[in-house]
């Protein structure tokens, strides 16, 4: 509960590379899973062309949590994007304790094409863990 | 057409309509529980009340559903009076119905929780629903209303069961309380519809879509059930059909087709398990048949994936799964292929579904997992808990009262022991399919003696008769990746055929020229579907249409039943013209399916098919969210301003044409590599075949004979003579790749011959190739052993070694052992395969051990031949080879991977040990001969093609193709292809079944004039960049270069990006530190924008 009396219900940006991911998203639709409404899904072609700098963005303009899925490592659509992707989020994690953001608003998972349910699964999974932590420090 | 007003809103509608009708087109919704679509009104409920005025007279309340739309009638449907009259309807009705949920729910909808009137518990309405569907839509009139006032009653004549009824079951289907019940109204009995999707698990309507992946995706009405085509009645579905689509009187039609060549793939039939009696397949509803079970287990089958048993639909606890079912028997002598690694996947999908405690016992012979990662994938589901019991049970009973099953079996050791389980899944075998025998006998194609089609070794897609080809486990049964392969090759061997006719039938299409926006503020058209019901009825889209016409720069915003409709597709175009759009958002369902087609659309309408972009609220918000349609409408609203604000950004971008090099580079001179070669020779390209040997052939060289007789050396120099005698290919033996650049298309090679005299320092010449695709035909070898005293006694050998021998001469040169007089000869599988240092299966070692233990028995049938085996994987029509090496008395004893046979040399004698799991005592055999059935290893320079190539390995070092079953020839990388032993173990007809495979799909390259390249690649920003060149090394195609040029004077750095290789991955958009490098349509700040709007701030 907020000071208002309202629930909180946290806003998270999720980015998806185009060839798992977002398909494994597509396969909880299909399949019909059922997942917390919290998660915009943002699609890009690989998880490694998401700039650190979105994710820092992101989270300081008030999104309460961000999660980078991509493909299974040796399944990357570009060979190893999401390696690369990988190694970012190392980055990204020492940029949010500069900022004084918690590290469990930041995720990075693999999800592949055939993965509906972890899609829903680790939605689920992250939109608790957010609910837990409260909203973002930056959120106006 | 008149005009009316409904609740003060002036509306236009077509004469002739009731009040409620018209109201419903309008958008405006009135709750009834009497009216239905397609009957007649009838007023009964009166929920539907509305308080009405005419020429300005007073008002007064009336049915909606009877009373006629007049010109100039006033109307309200939710006035004060409307609304309280109605809730004393409807506690009326729960009063007479309290225990109706389709009355409850309509109560709640209209904020009435319980009635205040005394109960009167009837389970009947009078809402005449049923009585009016009767009689009106099924002409029968089987049942109607009977008795005055109180005791008015619906009821079949005389109140017992009619003759009259066709037991459709309509009214049963109709009646919102749950009154009418069929056997009480019918003398005949229903016949549900068996859903042949779900095995006849659950049934189906008679018009229906014939399975959920269904092409097209569309319903169909089955003329054996439906009743309109029966009897001319019914016609409800053309009533609700909303697209109209609707059409009683298509006709089955007959089309003759000229074609210059058939391919015949018609599949397989599923043993009919009911003839293995002693399974009980017939009598008991827990023995179901692994096709029946996938249902089962599958999300859109009878239980919704939810893992139950037929019986009581209660969960089981204990599975098993009995294999070999119409395989491997006397009737039957092969094996299925597939049904190992069937039953071992249905078994762990069913533990992921019901949880690890569900327990799965596999009763089998032989564990035959001998496709590439399959031993590996049989691994796991040891290690998930799956039991695999070596037993092939004699028979399954049923314990009446539970309708559990007992299987009795006896163990390796002899135990004999009895399994309790709640469901039997029998893992049934392919048969050829029933149309076998009527294309024998009216095109005269030749079929086996398994009565599968008959194909030659070294022609594996070619029926008995020219120009007919074959794919499929018509010809043996396969998996996914052979099946597709194989269809590749038939496809390859039409295409030479029919080579000269190629692209005569293709119309190119045309696009209107495309209209320059630049420079113009953005003109959002929004488009928002329904999908049916599959949005809208989670989603409320009019809503959300409101809320996008709000967004920034969208000029027009609308919603349709189903956006990808053709008639939505040519209004879309119609919009952009009128309202003179710029960018379209469609908010609907996946891009990755629908947004070639929109982008298609938008390009028909003179726009540039970039300036486009969708919003998933299909996949994303209704499908997933189908309990908060609240929150779901929220969402949706997020996604289309998320969409809009990109589609704002979006820039006109232009796909580069590049023209295509028509000629292929196949590396590798084996049997692939030449069957590759020869195929894309005869379609009509050039190759450049490329062998590191000075002789073509590879391991082909080294086979002598075959399990069914033929010797391959024949056909093999026969094959390399048509090579040598083709003028399109160039052969350079003798050779290696040095570099391999370029891209699909467009690739160019540098090769190096004659490298062997290079030692000398003469010889060897450089030359540089252009081409369009590469085919990866590598091959593979076989291992040395370092075990089992091979390369220590000339008495152990490889199988390829004795064959060698056994087809050359009768006297082995190095030990002096004459054939013939051979008396023992021990073979041990599995030398180098399936351990830990190679985990997987060769595949072919199993049926060449067969071969050549058949062989020393016909040269000397006194010999005693022992076969030390783990699992005999003689697959396919192999198997018969193998009861054949049986019957002459060849003995196969079987090893545990850790208790391997232990071989010693004692006085000059050869002793094998090991411990027979049957007997379970230690055995010795005394041997002249111990031959090792060695591994098939990986080419150990696979890794520098790799790189050269950028196309990956698999763990074991073979090739990676880029989907395991879908696409088992290609790479990832596109116009690069792969075939043979590079890929995986295989054998002779495998080989060049995917070497043609390999061939079809490259010719889909070849074949074109010019490919277009995606738009969406990366983009330097000079002035940006400052040549720091962070993004050279991460970039994965080595597409980004460091150039300097010359600005104001000064050296200036930046990187160029080389177009052809760009695949738009954007890792260097990631890296870069200074915003000087961004992929088309993925920029920073277009990515950016979403968030913000995600976020709602700027």
């Amino acid at each position: 509960m907020n000071n208002t009396g309202e629930k909180f219900e946290p806003l998270i940006i999720g980015f998806c590379c185009n060839w798992c991911s977002y398909a494994g998203a597509d396969l909880a639709g299909t399949s019909r899973m059922q997942y917390p409404t919290n998660i915009r899904i943002i699609r890009v072609m690989c998880s490694g062309m998401i700039h650190p700098n979105l994710v820092i963005d992101a989270l300081t303009k008030g999104a309460d949590g961000v999660i980078i899925c991509g493909c299974h490592p040796g399944d990357c659509h570009y060979l190893d994007g999401n390696l690369k992707a990988e190694k970012r989020a190392d980055a990204i994690r020492l940029m949010l304790e500069d900022f004084g953001i918690e590290d469990e608003r930041f995720r990075l998972e693999w999800v592949s094409a055939s993965e509906g349910p972890k899609f829903a699964q680790v939605m689920t999974e992250f939109t608790e863990t957010i609910k837990k932590l409260g909203p973002s420090p930056f959120k106006t | 057409m008149i005009s009316l007003t409904i609740n003060d809103k002036k509306i236009e509608i077509e004469e002739g309509l009731t009040l409620l009708k018209a109201a419903d087109k309008a958008g405006i919704k009135i709750p009834t529980l009497c009216s239905h679509k397609a009957l007649s009104p009838y007023g009964a409920c009166r929920l539907c009340l509305v308080e009405i005025s005419k020429n300005g007279g007073p008002p007064e309340i009336q049915a909606s559903c009877t009373y006629p739309a007049l010109e100039g009638l006033v109307v309200q449907t939710d006035s004060e009076r409307v609304i309280k009259t109605r809730k004393i309807m409807i506690e009326l009705l729960m009063a007479r119905c309290p225990d109706s949920e389709e009355i409850k729910n309509l109560a709640r909808e209209l904020g009435v929780e319980k009635t205040r009137i005394k109960l009167k518990n009837k389970d009947c309405t009078l809402c005449g629903l049923c009585v009016r569907m009767c009689e009106e839509r099924m002409g029968r009139a089987a049942i109607s209303f009977s008795g005055r006032g109180p005791r008015r009653e619906v009821t079949s004549p005389f109140g017992k069961p009619s003759d009259v009824c066709q037991a459709c079951g309509a009214c049963d289907f109709i009646c919102p309380t749950g009154k009418i019940r069929l056997p009480e109204v019918s003398k005949n009995e229903p016949h549900p519809i068996p859903f042949e999707h779900n095995m006849g698990l659950n049934s189906r309507p008679a018009v229906y879509i014939p399975y959920p992946q269904a092409i097209p995706n569309k319903a169909t009405i089955d003329d054996r059930y439906c009743v309109h085509m029966l009897r001319d009645e019914c016609e409800i579905c053309k009533e609700f059909c909303e697209a109209d689509a609707i059409d009683y009187d298509q006709k089955e039609e007959k089309i003759d087709l000229k074609v210059g060549s058939v391919i015949f793939s018609p599949g397989y039939d599923i043993f009919n398990a009911g003839e293995k009696l002693e399974y009980g397949y017939l009598n008991y509803p827990n023995v179901v048949t692994a096709l029946e079970f996938e249902r089962i287990l599958s999300t859109s089958g009878p239980y919704e994936g939810k893992v139950l048993r037929p019986s009581d639909k209660l969960a089981p606890k204990r599975i098993a799964f009995i294999q070999c079912v119409g395989s491997r028997d006397t009737e039957r002598d092969y094996c299925s292929s597939i049904c190992c690694m069937y039953a071992t996947k249905e078994a762990i999908i069913a533990k992921e579904h019901a949880g690890k405690d569900l327990e799965c016992d596999i009763f089998f012979m032989d564990l035959r997992a001998f496709g590439k990662g399959f031993d590996a994938y049989y691994e796991r589901a040891k290690e998930l808990g799956v039991k695999y019991i070596r037993c092939r049970p004699s028979s399954v009973e049923e314990i009446q009262n539970t309708k559990n099953l007992k299987i009795n079996y006896v163990t390796d050791d002899g135990k004999r022991l009895t399994g309790k389980y709640d469901l039997v899944v029998l893992s049934v075998g392919i048969q050829p399919p029933e149309l076998a025998k009527k294309l024998n006998s009216k095109f005269g194609i030749k079929l086996n003696e398994h009565g599968f089609c008959w194909t030659d070794t070294f022609r594996p897609v070619e029926s008995s008769k020219e120009g007919i080809f074959v794919c499929g486990p018509f010809t043996e049964p396969k998996d996914i990746p052979e099946t597709v392969t194989q269809a590749g090759g038939a496809a390859s061997k039409v295409l030479s055929l029919l080579s000269e006719a190629r692209g005569t039938l293709i119309k190119a299409k045309e696009y209107p020229p495309e209209k320059d926006v630049t420079g113009q503020s953005p003109r959002i058209g929004v488009f928002i579907c329904h999908c049916g019901s599959n949005i809208a009825g989670v989603v409320n889209v009019p809503e959300v249409v409101e809320y996008a016409k709000t967004l920034p720069d969208v000029v027009y915003a609308e919603n349709n039943l189903y956006t990808c409709s053709n008639d939505t597709q040519e209004r879309i175009k119609d919009l952009i013209k009128e309202h003179n759009l710029n960018r379209v958002v469609v908010a609907s369902c996946t891009p990755r399916t629908h947004e070639p087609l929109f982008r298609n659309t938008v390009r028909e309408a003179r726009l540039n098919s970039y300036l486009f972009e969708m919003a998933n609220i299909r996949d994303q918000c209704s499908w997933v969210h189908m309990h908060e349609p609240e929150k779901a409408t929220q969402k949706s609203k997020d996604l289309v301003r998320m969409a809009v604000s990109k589609v704002r950004l979006l820039e006109p971008l232009q796909r580069r044409k590049v023209s295509v090099n028509h000629s292929a580079l196949v590396i590798g001179g084996g049997l692939s590599g030449i069957s590759a070669a020869m195929e894309i020779a005869e379609q009509g390209y050039e190759v450049y075949l490329v062998e590191k040997e000075k002789q073509l052939g590879g391991n082909l060289r080294r086979i002598h004979f075959l399990l069914n007789g033929e010797k391959p050396q024949k056909q093999m120099a026969f094959l390399i003579e048509r090579v040598k005698g083709n003028d399109k290919i160039h052969l350079y033996t003798d050779t290696k790749i040095l570099n391999i650049e370029g891209f699909f298309g467009n690739f160019k090679t540098t090769i190096e011959t004659g490298s062997a005299k290079q030692k000398t320092g003469s010889g060897s010449k450089k030359i540089e190739i252009n081409h369009g695709v590469v085919i990866v035909a590598t091959g593979a070898r076989e291992y040395k052993p370092t075990e089992y005293l091979y390369g220590e006694d000339e008495k152990v050998m490889t199988q390829l070694e004795l064959e060698k021998w056994l087809a050359a001469s009768s006297e082995h040169k190095e030990t002096g052992i004459d054939t013939r007089a051979l008396k023992t000869v021990v073979m041990i599988q599995c030398v180098g395969s399936r351990d830990d240092e190679r985990p997987y299966c060769s595949r072919v070692c199993c049926s060449e051990a067969v071969k050549n233990a058949i062989k020393i028995k016909e040269i000397n049938p006194r010999a005693n031949v022992f076969v030390l085996y783990r699992d005999m994987r003689t697959y396919g029509f192999r198997e018969s080879y193998y009861t054949k090496a049986r019957q002459m008395g060849v003995i196969f004893i079987r090893y545990e991977k850790d208790k391997k046979p232990e071989v010693a040399k004692q006085n000059g004698v050869l002793k094998v040990s090991l411990v027979d799991p049957i007997l379970g005592m230690p055995v010795t055999i005394n041997t002249n001969l111990l031959v090792l059935s060695a591994a098939t290893i990986p080419h150990p320079k696979n890794k520098d093609l790799a790189q050269m190539l950028k196309i990956p390995l698999d763990q074991d070092n073979f090739f990676l193709e880029a989907h395991m079953k879908l696409r088992p020839v290609d790479f990832a990388t596109e116009g690069v292809f792969l075939c043979g032993l590079a890929h995986s173990a295989k054998s002779i007809e495998e080989s060049i079944t995917q070497a043609c495979g390999a061939a079809a799909r490259a010719s889909t390259i070849l074949s074109k004039e010019t490919i277009e390249l995606e738009a969406n690649i990366s983009q330097v920003i000079d002035e940006n960049c400052d040549g720091c060149a962070y993004c050279i090394d991460p970039c994965p195609y080595n597409a980004i270069t460091l150039i300097e040029y010359m600005k104001d004077g000064a050296i200036k750095k930046t990187v160029e990006v080389d177009e052809s290789a760009c695949k738009g991955c954007g890792v260097c958009q990631a890296t870069c530190p200074k915003i000087g490098i961004f992929v088309r349509g993925f920029k920073l700040e277009q990515i950016s924008a979403m968030v913000n709007a995600a976020l709602e701030v700027s």
